[in-house]
Parts: structure tokens; sequence; C-alpha cells
């Protein structure tokens, strides 16, 4: 069954959208999704650093996000710099660096488009296993951290002063968004990643009416996302990155010609 | 409303019977509450405790403990450390100076001043209920009724008024049955009448859990009369005691100023907070 690329395709696509389903509903609960973005502009210099020491590609951008997030945590602490400019100028210069550094390497040939804009369609059966092991450690994670993570998410005083520990919750929440941004690379590229996360998560907001069912129903539309984009890729003939998030989108549209629950004060 | 509940004077009620009699004992009938506060070790206490924020000192000095069954109110006009002072209380924050200690395992019940919630965040106020801990239905139900929320278990919580609100705050709170409860604020966005409601409330609810109960508040004679000790605070401790005592107090007048005339109680004037178009609040702290 997976011989077929196609189908290759819509496996791990499914997998990277149901983990990215509920880390996204943090990312957009958190106002994190300029902070996803840096780290996932930050990968590009995680592939040319695997490059540079023929190590693990996925490793290497996980590890380097993880830097980039620790950066950003340390130094949103210390400095004066507010910090979307502070994110803004470690996300850019990020991504520069790691096509400088790519393009330095001229023994190497590197597919640009395809860390930019993903190569699903590339995917190797030892893809797939990365992703669904992967992604089960990171649920696995998320779902160990998930009430001291929401809790710190509402107020964090107050989980704070309740003993959920939010420093480190929020630490292992930034490395599981390196780890799934790592993961998903190869499937929508460095360019299109947060919009994997954030899209699915905005869309189920109009359906969700606890944080939970959320995540869920994130999971479950970014999946459809996937196929979706995946089939009009190939009916299309369009670039299957893009055309994932463009599904995504059109379900985003579409959400709001639907009714949402019904609940007390609808004014909004 | 029972006149004995709103005495500034009444004392503390011990939680067990063993124990109100052995300070009975101990001190006579008039002194249960000095004795019943020895009886019991502090569930936290500041030793000369200081905070800095952005390198000047917002609060110094400051020696405060809190005992089981106790009702202990921070005041002070707006910047004058009694959010720093609670802050360093819950271990929120570290002090720069002095020392904080809290009993080992202490289980504390926090209602913060302002929780702004998100539109993108779903949140009804049964799934608030359960932010820190896992309480079965009945328990959510029947801390919503103490407070008399019961009614808004299914409602989202950004649809809340202010008093609804502050309701919700206290029963998420109490609902974890803590050893300490930190109120910050807890009657702003009230009416003068559902202040009393919710003060008399307070005290009920610190005699049933038999809880230590630490409030922050800056309206001055509806608190005075809720509260067992009073720390009047302006950058540092000016004045303390029992609320009769800290309202005749020289400092606290000096402080307050015309506010400390009962003739003004019922006026607020020093907003902390502002009120953004979408009903979120936003605190100048």
């Amino acid at each position: 069954m997976l011989d077929d690329f196609f189908t290759r395709a819509l496996v791990a696509g499914v997998g990277v959208a149901v983990m990215a389903g509920p880390l996204g509903c943090f990312v957009i609960w958190r106002r994190m999704a300029y902070f996803g973005d840096t780290l996932a502009h930050a990968a590009l210099l995680g592939v040319a650093l695997s490059l540079l020491l023929e190590i693990d590609s996925t490793l290497a951008v996980f590890l380097s996000a993880c830097a980039i997030s620790a950066l950003l945590l340390t130094w949103r602490r210390t400095s004066a710099i507010p910090s979307d400019a502070l994110l803004g100028l470690l996300s850019h210069s990020a991504l520069a660096l790691g096509l400088v550094a790519l393009a330095f390497m001229t023994w190497v040939r590197v597919d640009l488009t395809g860390l930019l804009f993903g190569d699903i369609l590339s995917v190797t059966r030892t893809d797939i296993a990365v992703v669904y092991g992967g992604g089960a450690a990171v649920l696995a994670i998320l779902a160990l951290i998930w009430r001291r993570l929401f809790a710190s998410t509402v107020n964090r005083e107050l989980a704070e002063a309740e003993g959920m520990r939010p420093d480190t919750v929020e630490l292992i929440f930034t490395m599981l968004l390196a780890a799934v941004i790592a993961i998903a690379i190869k499937i929508v590229g460095v360019l299109l990643i947060t919009a994997l996360l954030i899209i699915p998560a905005a869309t189920a907001r109009r359906f969700a009416t606890g944080p939970e069912q959320m995540a869920l129903a994130a999971s479950i539309i970014g999946a459809s996302a996937v196929v979706g984009g995946l089939y009009g890729s190939l009916q299309w003939d369009t670039p299957s990155g893009p055309s994932i998030v463009v599904a995504a989108l059109l379900l985003f549209l579409a959400s709001f010609g639907v009714p949402g629950p019904k609940r007390r004060g609808v004014g909004q | 409303m029972d006149s004995a509940e709103n005495a500034p004077s009444a004392p503390i009620l011990p939680t067990t019977l063993s124990e109100s009699a052995a300070a009975q004992v101990i001190a006579g009938a008039d002194g249960i509450e000095e004795a019943a506060t020895l009886l019991r070790e502090p569930l936290l206490s500041l030793q000369g405790a200081g905070l800095k924020q952005a390198g000047r000192w917002s609060v110094r000095g400051v020696n405060l403990s809190v005992a089981p069954g106790e009702i202990v109110t921070l005041i002070g006009p707006n910047g004058s450390g009694k959010s720093s002072t609670a802050k360093m209380a819950l271990g929120v924050v570290n002090p720069d100076e002095g020392e904080v200690w809290r009993r080992p395992g202490l289980k504390v019940g926090y209602a913060p001043q302002a929780v702004a919630i998100d539109w993108t965040l779903p949140l009804t106020v049964a799934r608030f209920m359960t932010l820190t801990s896992g309480l079965s239905s009945p328990e959510i139900d029947a801390a919503l009724t103490r407070v008399g929320a019961e009614s808004l278990r299914r409602a989202e919580l950004r649809t809340l008024s202010g008093g609804e609100f502050q309701r919700v705050l206290l029963a998420r709170a109490i609902a974890r049955k803590p050893d300490l409860l930190v109120l910050d604020e807890p009657v702003q966005g009230v009416d003068f009448h559902g202040q009393n409601a919710l003060y008399t409330l307070i005290r009920r609810i610190r005699d049933e859990l038999g809880c230590g109960v630490l409030m922050i508040s800056h309206d001055l004679h509806v608190v005075m009369a809720a509260t067992d000790k009073v720390l009047c605070l302006n950058g540092h401790v000016c004045c303390e005691g029992a609320p009769k005592a800290v309202a005749e107090s020289v400092e606290y007048k000096q402080l307050f100023g015309d506010l400390a005339t009962p003739a003004m109680a019922l006026y607020e004037h020093h907003h902390d907070h502002t009120h953004l178009p979408d009903g979120t609040v936003r605190r100048a702290e």
C-alpha cells in the first residue's frame, strides 16, 4: 500500500496534521504564531548544519529550533527589546543565515524549493516512521503536561500560585513545538509550517465548546486539509505544500458559513 | 444579614471543637483569638520581605503571617505594593530581600484580579473550574452553588458580567478545598450590596473550610468589616492590626486622607485598572 508515492504522501501528511492540531491550538491561545514562524525559519539553519556536520537533518532541525527557542526565552527575560521586534530579528536573520550557509556549501546540491515549500511527494517509508513515531511521542508528552500547560495559558500567575510550574511546562511546550517543526518540515516546508499549525486551530475554534474538543477538531480539520490539498494538487498539477495550505484556508473560510454551537452571548 | 457577622471584631472561629475547647481552656472565653493563633503554625509568613521592580523598590520590609482560619487584608493606594506582597506570599516571585516561608505542601486557591479570556480560547465555567485540579461533577456543582453561580455552569467565561466572574473565580478557588485562599480585589465590578454579600460569603467559606484568607483590596470600609487583621501598605507597612485599631490610627488617616472618613466609604478613588472596550480589564501595575 505504501508503494505508491501518493499514498505515502497522504499517510505522512495526515500524521503531521493530527500532531499539529493540538499544538497549533496552544500556539494561537498563547499568541505564539510569530514564535512558531521564527522556529521554522531557524530550521533552515538546522538543515545547513546537518549537511555540514553530516548528521540527520530532522535531529539537526530539532536541535537548532530548541537552541533558538532557548535563546528567545532567556533574551525575552533579560532584554528591553520588545518581543515582536526580537522575533522579527531572529526569524529573518536565521532564514538569511541558513540560505547563505547553504549557498556556501557548493559541494552539496540542495533542493531549496523543497526546503521552503515542502516536498511531500518524495516522502519515504522512513519519513513515515519518523512522523508517526515522533508524532506519538509529541502527543503523549503533550497529554502528560496538558492540564499544567492549559492552566498556564489561561492565567500564568494563577497556575504558578497553585503549583502548576508554568516555567517547566512552557519550556517543554517549546521543545514539542521544535519537534513538530523538525518532523513537519519535509511535508510543508519552512515557510508554510506555521500555517498548518494555526489555520486548522483557528477553524476549529468556530465549532469548539472546550479546549480539548478544539484540539481534536483541529487535528481532524488539518487532516482533511492535507487530503483535500493533495488531491487538489494531483488534479490541477499545483505544488503540494501550498495546495495543502490553500485547502486549509478554504476550510477556514467555509467554516464561517456553518453555524457554530449555541452559546450564551453569541454577540461576542 | 445578621449584625454579628459584620462586626469588625468578630473572633476567629476555630475549625474543630477540640481546638475550640483547648483554646478556651488556655485563654478563657475572651482570648480565643490569640490562643487559637498560638495553637496553630501559620500557613505562611514573610519576614522583612521586599521586592524590586525595574530597579526600584515596590515594597520593602513586610512582616506578615496568615494563620488557618484567619482573614488578613492588604489595603493601600495604587502602587503601594499590595500585589507585590501577595505575589511574594504566593511564591509567584521571589523576594529581593527578606524571607518568605510557606508551610510545605500548602494548598493554595487563588482568585487573581483579572483574567482576560481571548476569543480564541473556548472555555466554559465548568472547564475553568477544573483548571488546576481534577474535580468531579458534584464537586463543581457544590462550589458553584456555594457562591450562587450554579446557573452559570455551562456559560462561556467570556460572556460573564463582572460580578458573575468574581463569583466564578471564588468558586474555582474554593472548589479545590485550599488551606489558603488568596483573593485579589474579590469584589471588583460588584455593586455595593453585592460587595457586602460577597464579603459575608468569604467569611462563611473561611468558617467552613477553616482556611486562611489573604485578601487584597483598595476599597476601605467594607473590607475592614470583613477581616481579622489589616495591613496598610504604602511601599512599606504603614500600620497594621485589628481593623478598628487601624481605622483609628494616624498613619491610616494620613494615607487615605478624606477617604478614611466613613462618609466617603462608598467611593473607590484608587483606580489601578482600565476597562477595555471589549469588557476585559487591564491593570496599570
